[in-house]
């Protein structure tokens, strides 16, 4: 027993012989019950059986009027009925356009079904959402007039918000058949897949509306798209009765329907977190092209992002990190903590030992990069990647060349240089794409060590944001106080490297200016640190760094 | 900048990494005030004098630099604000940027070479003017200038490069000796 009144019944008939379908008319009578609007060819008959054995209020004479009713809309509408074979001649609901018909059935929901099983999803949830063409709303606005005309005589206790949207009613219509076509359940998760179904605009009615519209709301159209303006549901409702002049009341018979347009898939981002070194001079943080040339052979992120985006079958990715470094710098100690969306994977579920083997293919694929502690993370991890930026403390290491020899006394005077504040201009080299301010910058400590009479490596504890290149060359003088000035000669800087994270106590050892320094105090200088702060460096990755000084160091000496 | 014998750095100097080099020889037809511009491979503009301009030959020192050019304009007074560098006083090829007198009461303008937003002049060497003397192409900068984007590539049009100024300096000094004493 369908849960009609009898108030209803005008309402009904007038929408029946509009030419609504059975679902639209159980939408305007703002029947809330979602089985109702499955199959009704089905669930009328449980629902038929159910409600015979309740008691119901309206009287039995009343309820059999009702079932004539209905049962006399299924067959001018002539749809939903699983016996009837879908013809050409079937009349469709004006208001809906078929989208509350055909679309409803079995058949389509099997379309769907198949749709999702050909990309070969994991998931654990569905959310179904629907696109669908703007003219519906005017047309359903239209057939609310036309039913609220005829009704001003009696009390209308229902207004335009009741009755039930569309897409709602799609979805309870469908979201069952779907589910059970996959065998799963439609709850909000967080891994669920997305799966759209599109219907494509039909302009000719939003264009009848285009010249009233325009008169009636003095917003005036921001967007020239009118198929947008008339989304925009509520722009509908303040368009008054005589706006609507020019649009037929009831709706007219629709000379094209809806059709489904695509079925797509998106399951919903995956994130992933971790910490890379970078080992290269000549490696830039995001692909770096200009004018559609690549200026360099890959980047950080990709190199990152492919063993990625294979595993989890994703196609597209956002990077984010916990700042960034020059092409020509190296990213050595910790890492830089680094986070990645994997837009649209096809797969979600890893196991611990699973990420390590992605990163070890990481680790395997490139001598330029080295990833550690990869994991799955939430949403939240992205955005926590920036906080704290300006707060943190930076270690640096920088290959200094000067224009006269180094005395000992110079050594001592930069060791004992302590907490000394600069002035730095925007840097010339970021000043095309940076404000011109100057911005003061603090270097906590430095360390010098002696490596032949025109070289020394300066290590530095600095305030993060501090531009360490201009520091060293002066940068035409506006970075003051600069190691020129200091050490009163010219100086410039080879090599940087950085070091992300907190560094605890640095083991340093300070070389005798004329002797060679050994292996060991060489490592230390250039950032690593064997304190206890450093629990998880791995046996490999040190003696790989040791390896790979030796090369680097070969050039310069 | 020129680096002599065991002095060298191993590699390009900063000027040499990030600029390159134009000149403007005889701005106005003053007889050899060369200007130079550096350019930076990110379009911004670095002017200098050149190392052949008078105010840097014959141990000259400096009593005065004016960036005040006219009762209405200081380039003291170039405002830039935000990434788009808003504000800046506009320069074309002609406009002077600032005027040095030096202790032998020689008078010198200098000017722009190139067409652009102003973003900086150098403050330092109002101060400090053996900054000029000693470190034209580096601390002693005059200005530092934006081109449009769409003119970036044309600064270098007007300019010689560095082996036209050579040349053109080769050629000064070969006319100075022909000429009969």
């Amino acid at each position: 027993m369908l849960p009609l009144k009898e108030k209803d019944k005008p309402v009904v008939q007038k929408l029946l012989s509009s030419g609504c379908c059975a679902r639209c008319v159980l939408r305007f009578c703002c029947v809330l019950v979602q089985s109702l609007y499955r199959q009704p060819g089905e669930d009328e008959s449980e629902e038929g059986t159910r409600t015979a054995t309740e008691q119901s209020d309206d009287p039995p004479k009343k309820r059999m009027k009702l079932d004539d009713g209905l049962k006399g809309s299924e067959a001018s509408a002539g749809s939903g009925d699983a016996e009837a074979p879908p013809a050409p001649a079937l009349s469709h609901c004006v208001v809906c356009l078929g989208v509350l018909q055909e679309y409803c059935s079995r058949d389509h929901a099997r379309k769907v079904a198949e749709a999702v099983k050909t990309e070969d999803y994991h998931f654990e949830t569905i959310l179904l959402s629907v696109s669908l063409p703007a003219q519906l709303c005017v047309r359903e606005h239209s057939c609310w007039l036309h039913v609220k005309k005829e009704m001003r005589e009696k009390v209308m206790t229902r207004v335009k918000d009741d009755i039930v949207p569309l897409k709602e009613a799609f979805k309870w219509s469908v979201q069952g058949l779907i589910a059970t076509e996959l065998g799963e359940s439609f709850w909000r998760e967080s891994r669920c897949i997305e799966e759209s179904i599109i219907f494509p605009t039909l302009s000719s009615d939003c264009l009848l509306l285009v010249p009233s519209w325009f008169r009636c709301i003095s917003i005036g159209p921001q967007c020239s798209d009118v198929f947008l303006l008339v989304h925009n549901v509520e722009i509908v409702s303040y368009c008054p009765p005589h706006g609507f002049r020019h649009y037929p009341t009831p709706p007219g018979r629709p000379t094209s329907i809806c059709t489904s347009q695509a079925i797509q898939c998106l399951h919903t981002s995956i994130y992933v977190a971790g910490r890379y070194n970078k080992y290269s001079r000549s490696l830039s943080q995001t692909p770096w092209i200009i004018d559609g040339r690549r200026m360099m052979e890959s980047s950080v992120e990709e190199l990152i992002a492919e063993p990625l985006a294979s595993s989890f079958r994703s196609k597209g990715f956002n990077f984010s990190s916990s700042g960034r470094e020059d092409v020509d710098v190296r990213t050595l100690g910790k890492g830089r903590p680094f986070a990645m969306e994997m837009l649209n994977p096809h797969r979600y579920r890893f196991t611990k030992m699973e990420m390590k083997k992605i990163q070890e293919t990481i680790n395997t694929s490139s001598d330029k990069i080295a990833v550690r502690d990869l994991q799955i993370v939430t949403r939240e991890c992205m955005g926590h990647m920036k906080e704290g930026e300006e707060e943190k403390t930076k270690s640096y290491t920088a290959l200094v060349w000067t224009q006269k020899p180094i005395e000992k006394d110079d050594i001592i005077f930069l060791d004992d240089i302590k907490e000394l504040t600069l002035d730095q201009k925007t840097p010339l080299r970021v000043l095309h794409r940076r404000a011109l301010a100057v911005r003061q910058r603090v270097i906590h400590s430095m360390n010098a060590s002696f490596r032949d009479p025109h070289h020394f490596y300066l290590r530095l504890k600095t305030q993060a944001g501090t531009y360490i290149k201009e520091f060293v060359h002066g940068d035409f003088g506006r970075t003051k106080p600069n190691l020129c000035q200091l050490l009163k000669m010219d100086t410039d800087i080879l090599e940087l490297d950085v070091e992300v994270g907190n560094c605890g106590t640095s083991y340093f050892q300070k070389g005798n200016p004329g002797k060679s320094t050994g292996s060991m105090t060489r490592i230390v200088q250039l950032g690593l640190d064997f304190s206890g702060d450093f629990p998880r460096l791995d046996v490999e990755n040190v003696i790989f760094f040791f390896s790979f000084q030796k090369t680097r160091l070969k050039q310069y000496t | 900048m020129m680096w002599n014998g065991e002095n060298q750095p191993p590699g390009p100097s900063v000027i040499e990494r990030y600029f390159t080099r134009w000149y403007k020889a005889d701005v106005k037809g003053q007889a050899c005030e060369d200007h130079c511009i550096l350019q930076h491979s990110n379009r911004l503009c670095v002017l200098t004098l050149a190392e052949t301009h008078p105010i840097l030959q014959d141990g000259r020192t400096i009593k005065n630099i004016n960036y005040k050019i006219s009762n209405g304009c200081s380039r003291l007074n170039n405002k830039v604000a935000g990434k788009s560098k808003r504000g800046g006083q506009f320069l074309t090829e002609f406009a002077p940027v600032c005027r040095i007198t030096c202790t032998d009461e020689t008078e010198y303008t200098i000017y722009s070479c190139m067409r652009g937003r102003l973003l900086e002049v150098n403050e330092d060497i109002l101060i400090n003017t053996s900054l000029l003397l000693k470190k034209p192409s580096t601390d002693g900068y005059i200005a530092v200038i934006l081109p449009k984007f769409e003119e970036s590539k044309l600064v270098g049009e007007n300019l010689l490069s560095r082996e036209d100024f050579e040349a053109v300096v080769s050629k000064r000094a070969a006319d100075v000796q022909a000429q009969p004493s």
